[in-house]
């Protein structure tokens, strides 16, 4: 074996490979037509560096090491095989929750351990702790929300400022980690255990609405932290990867709050998310209800269709009846395209993920800016399971909590079909002007079902 | 590696995180997000070697559980983001794929 070689040069160099899958595969993720090999590239990067760390020189407890791994693998795999497209966000939010965890953990270990060497450090140790340790309970709240595991909102007077005192506490229990390089354990202790409860005071107002933003938050902490102990480790890959995401996370989750049309200050610290703020403006008109065969005949007749999901659709289990739907329309030489607004589902991007789960193709599917002026060319707009996204006091209603911002221009189209299980009100709480327009008619009904009876109504058309 | 060494990698690497993802489709915000919470899963090796190096009881133990978080972080943002993808098609050569055949 030639001298210069050695098992440390081996893992400099697969931790090199390492960082150039993982820069590779996301910038593939990032394109629909080679995002799958994207997830295959970046997976092939993180088994090349989990391998060549049992290399590592000075390594033991091995015992332990394997055993960890496996049965957090086993778990995580059984759990992200089982879980349904709808429950997705939750499920990410709780995968990086416990990144962050394992990045506060391996700062509690060095920093118990004394394994800091100077200020710089411990510095990033102890920052890379704190963010990784909020980024942990924060992300278990979120998931606890989102699956529905917590159903209120904890909101006092006050609590900005009891959070912030919270933040300066854990901030100089930091301080005194730092300053000391040997610090006490009790004083470690101390600091990791308010750096989780401020995670769980910061997340508990936040209403599910904004959660999507939150979960894209913590994903980016995640990172940072994972950076930040990179350093502590002097690990390469650790620092390149954990950075990349931390800003690509931060960019992803300004993106997400733009398409809700929120500062992320405003998601951080108002907490409009679910309160159903003050639903007044009266609407004018009435609700005109049709029936499934009525519709049938007018969307096989039709020259184009604009369909518009919402969560609803996708609550009932409707997308694949929809989609056979489509297929028929599509079929008889009618053209239909798939409008989706930014918030549609429970994060930006989901409801185009339930779609392709039924099997709807992606360039059938169109978002905001593509498909707007091509509503008033529409015979059809069917809405399905959609309220806020498509409501018109949006444009108008200055008064209106959701002013301001963008929605699917479906009450330009010449008519108007609103699937919907009954009459309440959206998300938000607020009265939505399109059901009462002139061109609207109401189909009530269970998604799925109303999607069946479209079908047989479409099919003795003939 | 030295402290500034150190900061010119940082700042890199924030550029192209921030390069990488600009301008992407929001269709693909949902598995993108999901992509990159795998890939800080990268932070198995770190614990790895934090376990490694552990020697008290507590560190071994806190070791082990940051050994196990980050298994399943790597582990199951790999899953969904597969599964995700995955179902990302395109259409065949005329609009209507599959059912073509009934």
């Amino acid at each position: 074996m030639p001298g210069w070689w050695s098992a440390d040069v081996a893992i400099q160099i697969s931790y090199f490979v390492t960082a150039v899958l993982f820069i590779m595969g996301l910038k593939r993720m990032s394109s629909p037509v080679t995002a799958r090999s994207g997830i295959l590239w970046a997976g092939a990067g993180m088994a090349v560096a989990t391998l060549i760390t049992f290399l590592y020189p000075g390594m033991s407890n091995y015992g332990l090491i394997l055993p960890a791994i496996f049965v957090g693998g086993v778990l995580a795999a059984w759990s992200g095989r089982r879980v349904a497209m709808t429950n997705m966000p939750q499920m990410i939010a709780l995968y990086n929750g416990m990144g962050g965890g394992a990045a506060a953990a391996i700062a509690a270990v060095e920093l118990y351990r004394g394994g800091t060497e100077g200020y710089a450090s411990t510095t990033l140790a102890v920052a890379g702790g704190i963010i990784g340790a909020v980024s942990f309970s924060g992300s278990l709240i979120a998931f606890g929300k989102l699956q529905g595991l917590i159903k209120r909102s904890l909101r006092f007077a006050g609590q900005q400022i009891f959070n912030l005192l919270f933040l300066l506490a854990a901030l100089v229990l930091g301080a005194l980690v730092i300053a000391h390089t040997n610090a006490t354990s009790a004083v470690v202790t101390g600091f990791f255990l308010l750096a989780l409860v401020l995670g769980v005071t910061m997340t508990l107002p936040i209403g599910g609405a904004d959660m999507p933003v939150v979960i894209s938050l913590y994903n980016a902490l995640t990172g940072l932290a994972v950076g930040f102990e990179g350093f502590v480790l002097n690990n390469a890959a650790m620092i390149i990867a954990g950075t990349v995401v931390g800003s690509a996370g931060t960019l992803l989750t300004q993106l997400m709050a733009k398409a809700m049309n929120r500062s992320l200050g405003n998601v951080l610290f108002s907490g409009f998310g679910d309160t159903g703020a003050a639903a007044t403006g009266a609407v004018q008109g009435s609700l005109k209800p049709i029936e499934a065969s009525d519709v049938g005949v007018m969307l096989a007749f039709a020259q184009k269709v604009i369909v518009v999901p919402g969560y609803g659709m996708a609550v009932a289990q409707a997308q694949h009846k929809i989609w056979e739907l489509c297929q028929l329309l599509i079929d008889r030489g009618v053209q239909v395209r798939f409008a989706i607004h930014p918030v549609a589902g429970r994060m930006p991007g989901h409801m185009n993920v339930l779609l392709a789960e039924a099997g709807v193709p992606y360039d059938l599917i169109a978002d905001i800016d593509e498909i707007n002026a091509e509503f008033e060319t529409a015979d059809a707009a069917l809405i399905i399971g959609a309220n806020d996204v498509v409501n018109p006091v949006a444009r108008t209603d200055k008064s209106s909590p959701i002013y301001g911002m963008p929605i699917l221009n479906a009450d330009k189209a010449k008519n108007v079909i609103v699937i919907k299980r009954g009459q309440g009100a959206g998300f938000s709480g607020i009265e939505n002007a399109l059901f009462y327009l002139d061109n609207t008619r109401m189909l009530y009904g269970d998604a799925q079902k109303v999607a069946a009876e479209l079908i047989q109504a479409v099919k003795a058309v003939g | 590696m030295t402290g500034m060494v150190a900061l010119y990698i940082f700042m890199l690497a924030a550029f192209t995180g921030y390069e990488v993802i600009a301008r992407v489709p929001v269709i693909l915000h949902t598995p993108l997000m999901s992509g990159s919470n795998f890939v800080h899963g990268i932070v198995l090796v770190g614990a790895m070697v934090a376990l490694g190096g552990a020697q008290t009881p507590l560190e071994k133990t806190i070791g082990f559980i940051g050994v196990l978080l980050a298994a399943g972080n790597a582990v199951g943002g790999y899953v969904v983001t597969e599964r995700m993808l995955e179902m990302f098609k395109a259409s065949g050569p005329r609009s209507s794929p599959e059912k073509r055949t009934s």
